[in-house]
């Protein structure tokens, strides 16, 4: 055993579970990254984190009813984006009465992970759901990802110059045509797609971490909106793949042979570049103000 | 109600409103409005607070629909968007990825399925734009970190790029300081002068005004009369459009008009500082 | 209806003592929560707080001393960046980081997964005697903390300027509300649950603001609401063995709409 097994540990590239988990992180995480940076602009975060929260209660659903994880999620997301896109418009009423309703939600949730832990052998299922664990998603999810990450893409990608209009001057955007309500609806769509995404990947109570770490990251520091979603993608990619390194190396941290959780290092590799980030923004303007 | 341009109108009208009105539930925030505007007019839209200057304004815009009444631009050849519309003042995040270039850029094909490419006429268009506005620099400027005034003429060459009929603009001259709305003015007149470009301005307080505008059009409780400054801003006439008793106040070019229940500032012309 | 020992065994009278006391300090600071338009705070920190509670399980702490650790922690943490710009994405980075935290502590722990659930969830079966206590010692301090305060907060919450022009220490009014919520947090935590104490905090409150004329209606009806939800979740959580947070959340989400209804 020498040093650099902490850090790097020997046959990373061999197993397939972390095969798995890089593929299928990556392609969430292009996702995330990108529909992110609207995300944060649109201020939209309560409503992506409500997103990820709700996903909880669709994915025990889907395990009592014997479906796959991933269209719970989905399923519950597309209810609750829809119903909070076409729901009330009294901004502080809108906030309780989503806090209710998604609080009942969670106690849904609550129900049939309950009910998931009495009448199947998953006793792990609550925790996988709720914390996620990319290194046990199953390779034939892969080509379902694969086919949401390019829809939420396509979306973003079609949409992308009305949105920017609607989000910099919504009613300069409604005054030259744009139909801003379906505009935000089709958003949605991208959002609920990559919010759930990210939930089934590091979990539905941390799939904020994902959504708006990275995104929130690039934001503050490209200048131009192009460059924020490309560079978003490319730290959210980084994100993952460094919590998969990190959890994959942890097997030979203390206690020894358990192996931190994926999830963990994500949620704070998020945060960390997040605070990163708001240190070098922080430099960068005192050395430019300093320079003149 | 309908909105439409016909061509068969004197030719010479950029803007023709009959009978409208606008309700919000069973209230007439507008009533019974009629009145033309010659095209490459300048002008202000006056009246104290709350008195539906900004919703009619929204209406020509196109974001409030009226509930009865026409509203037509002749001028415009049957152009879907004849308008620019520059909204009243609000913040934009100092952090967001978005230069002064990207905002104007939306307006020049922000309602363009997918990305925009950058090629050399896009940009040059941009920055003509900006030039207009007298904002030559400060293209690659973060927008969110403009000041109100910069932001302002950011927005109006935002609403200029797509080569409007009409600017509209919405109480572009509130929470800026006085050299900052006079650059406003001036940026605006110019515009309009070189451009041929009839422009509606909304403001309560007319004076900034009274050098560049043309005719005014007085709004109070959602009634509307417009004219020259000195067929308007009469004792008889604002009495009528009051209700009461004002007063018509003239002091060193400036126009004070004061009314007893508008005596806390809330009057067309009365001075806020 | 009533099966024996809803009332004669000692953790079902834990279950009741303890539930009681969270449902009054739940209906008192979410009275404030909801006058300010907290609920992300609300939100935010009973969560975090689970970390606490994770932790404590490792090293064979109190839980409840954990979950007081970390409320409180993060309640200075909320508000010691509520002032930054995009507080928002912070708060709720920060929140999935307290959360990932917990799940480490739950993996190199060897936590057992029934507690995992219960400290996420609720279990009226989980309450000993020593929780009892604790929940008992905090909430006396949380009622006597928002009886002193009860006016300055209250004045505040309404016209924050007016208070300040009075010559409050606003400041130290924001940080009292925020060790409020946290005392709260940890108080409901174990009976309710980290993901659900939100619901405690927020739905009896809004619908008591809703049916309440003067502050001091609308917090007897807060109570009140809180009150009737835990007691009949208690005793349906007994009957069924489901979880109780699932109850406690169904509850409050329709006494919500009730008042709601009923004041339209």
């Amino acid at each position: 055993m020498t040093w650099y097994q902490y850090i790097w540990a020997p046959g990373i590239w061999g197993n397939p579970a972390v095969h798995t988990a890089w593929t299928a992180g990556t392609l969430v995480a292009l996702a995330s990254g990108t529909v992110g940076v609207f995300v944060v602009m649109r201020g939209q975060s309560f409503t992506g984190h409500a997103l990820g929260d709700v996903g909880s209660t669709g994915a025990a659903g889907a395990f009592l009813a014997g479906v796959g994880a991933l269209w719970g999620f989905l399923a519950a997301g597309a209810v609750t984006g829809g119903s909070i896109e076409w729901l009330g418009r009294r901004v502080r009423e809108r906030d309780i009465a989503t806090g209710v309703v998604m609080a009942f939600m969670l106690g849904l949730s609550a129900l049939f992970l309950y009910l998931v832990s009495i009448y199947t052998n998953a006793s792990n299922a609550p925790m996988a759901i709720l914390f996620g664990s990319l290194f046990t998603v199953s390779p034939s999810l892969q080509p379902a990802l694969l086919g949401l990450s390019i829809a939420a893409l396509a979306i973003l990608a079609l949409i992308y110059r009305p949105l920017l209009f609607s989000t910099a001057t919504p009613e300069v955007a409604q005054s030259r045509g744009i139909p801003v309500r379906l505009v935000g609806l089709a958003f949605m769509l991208a959002l609920v797609v990559a919010a759930e995404e990210a939930a089934l990947a590091v979990g539905a109570i941390l799939s904020t971490a994902l959504l708006i770490g990275p995104a929130a990251t690039a934001a503050r520091m490209a200048r131009r909106p192009g460059m924020a979603v490309l560079l978003a993608a490319g730290l959210a990619v980084g994100n993952i793949w460094l919590g998969i390194l990190l959890a994959y190396d942890s097997y030979w941290w203390p206690p020894i042979h358990t192996g931190w959780p994926v999830s963990f290092f994500v949620t704070v590799v998020s945060l960390g570049m997040y605070a990163a980030g708001g240190l070098i923004q922080r430099v960068r303007t005192t050395v430019r103000e300093g320079g003149r | 109600m309908k909105i439409e341009q016909t061509v068969q109108t004197t030719p010479q009208a950029a803007l023709e409103i009959t009978d409208l009105g606008v309700a919000y539930e069973s209230t007439w925030v507008l009533d019974h409005i009629d009145l033309t505007v010659k095209q490459g007019e300048f002008i202000g839209i006056i009246g104290p607070n709350g008195a539906g200057k900004s919703t009619l304004l929204k209406t020509l815009a196109g974001l409030i629909r009226p509930s009865r009444g026409e509203i037509r631009f002749p001028a415009a050849r049957g152009r879907r968007h004849p308008v620019g519309y520059v909204p009243q003042r609000f913040d934009l995040d100092p952090d967001l990825p978005l230069r002064a270039r990207d905002l104007v850029g939306l307006g020049l094909d922000g309602h363009r399925w997918g990305f925009a490419w950058p090629n050399a006429q896009r940009g040059r268009k941009i920055e003509q734009a900006l030039a207009q506005v007298d904002l030559t620099g400060f293209a690659d400027h973060p927008a969110g970190k403009l000041s109100g005034g910069q932001l302002q003429r950011v927005l109006i060459a935002q609403a200029l790029v797509s080569d409007p009929e009409l600017l509209l603009l919405d109480e572009p001259l509130s929470s800026l300081d006085l050299a900052s709305a006079q650059t406003v003015v001036d940026v605006v007149h110019r515009v309009s002068q070189n451009l041929g470009v009839t422009v509606l301005l909304v403001t309560h307080d007319m004076n900034p005004l009274l050098p560049v505008m043309d005719r005014l059009i007085y709004v109070v409780n959602g009634q509307a009369v417009i004219g020259t400054v000195d067929q308007v801003v009469q004792k008889d006439v604002l009495d009528k459009l009051y209700g009461y008793d004002v007063e018509v106040l003239r002091l060193h070019g400036r126009i004070l008009v004061v009314g007893d229940e508008t005596a806390s500032g809330d009057a067309a012309g009365f001075e806020h500082r | 209806m009533f099966p024996p020992g809803l009332f004669t065994l000692q953790f079902m009278q834990n279950a009741w003592i303890a539930g009681t006391a969270i449902a009054i300090i739940g209906g008192i600071v979410g009275f404030f929560v909801v006058l300010r338009g907290a609920t992300f705070v609300a939100h935010a920190v009973p969560r975090a707080s689970f970390a606490g509670a994770a932790g404590a399980a490792v090293v064979g702490q109190s839980s409840v001393l954990g979950l007081g650790t970390f409320a409180v922690l993060s309640a200075l943490g909320i508000a010691s960046i509520s002032r930054e710009r995009r507080h928002g994405v912070a708060t709720a980075l920060i929140l999935a980081a307290a959360l990932g935290l917990g799940d480490l502590f739950l993996t190199i722990g060897h936590v057992y997964a029934p507690a995992v659930f219960a400290l996420l969830f609720g279990q009226i079966v989980g309450i000993s005697t020593h929780d009892v206590r604790a929940v008992l010692i905090v909430s006396v301090i949380t009622v006597v903390l928002f009886a002193a305060a009860f006016r300055p907060l209250l004045l505040q919450s309404v016209s924050p300027h007016v208070a300040e022009a009075h010559g409050f220490w606003t400041r130290g009014l924001e940080i009292l509300f925020l060790l409020l919520v946290s005392g709260a947090a940890a108080a409901m935590v174990p009976v309710v649950g980290a993901l659900l104490a939100f619901s405690l905090m927020v739905g009896p409150a809004a619908a008591g603001s809703i049916l309440g004329k003067s502050p001091l209606q609308a917090l007897a009806w807060s109570v009140a609401f809180g009150v009737l939800s835990l007691w009949l979740s208690v005793w349906l959580a007994y009957l069924t063995f489901w979880p109780i947070g699932f109850y406690v959340s169904g509850f409050c989400l329709l006494f919500y709409f009730a008042a709601r209804l009923i004041k339209r």
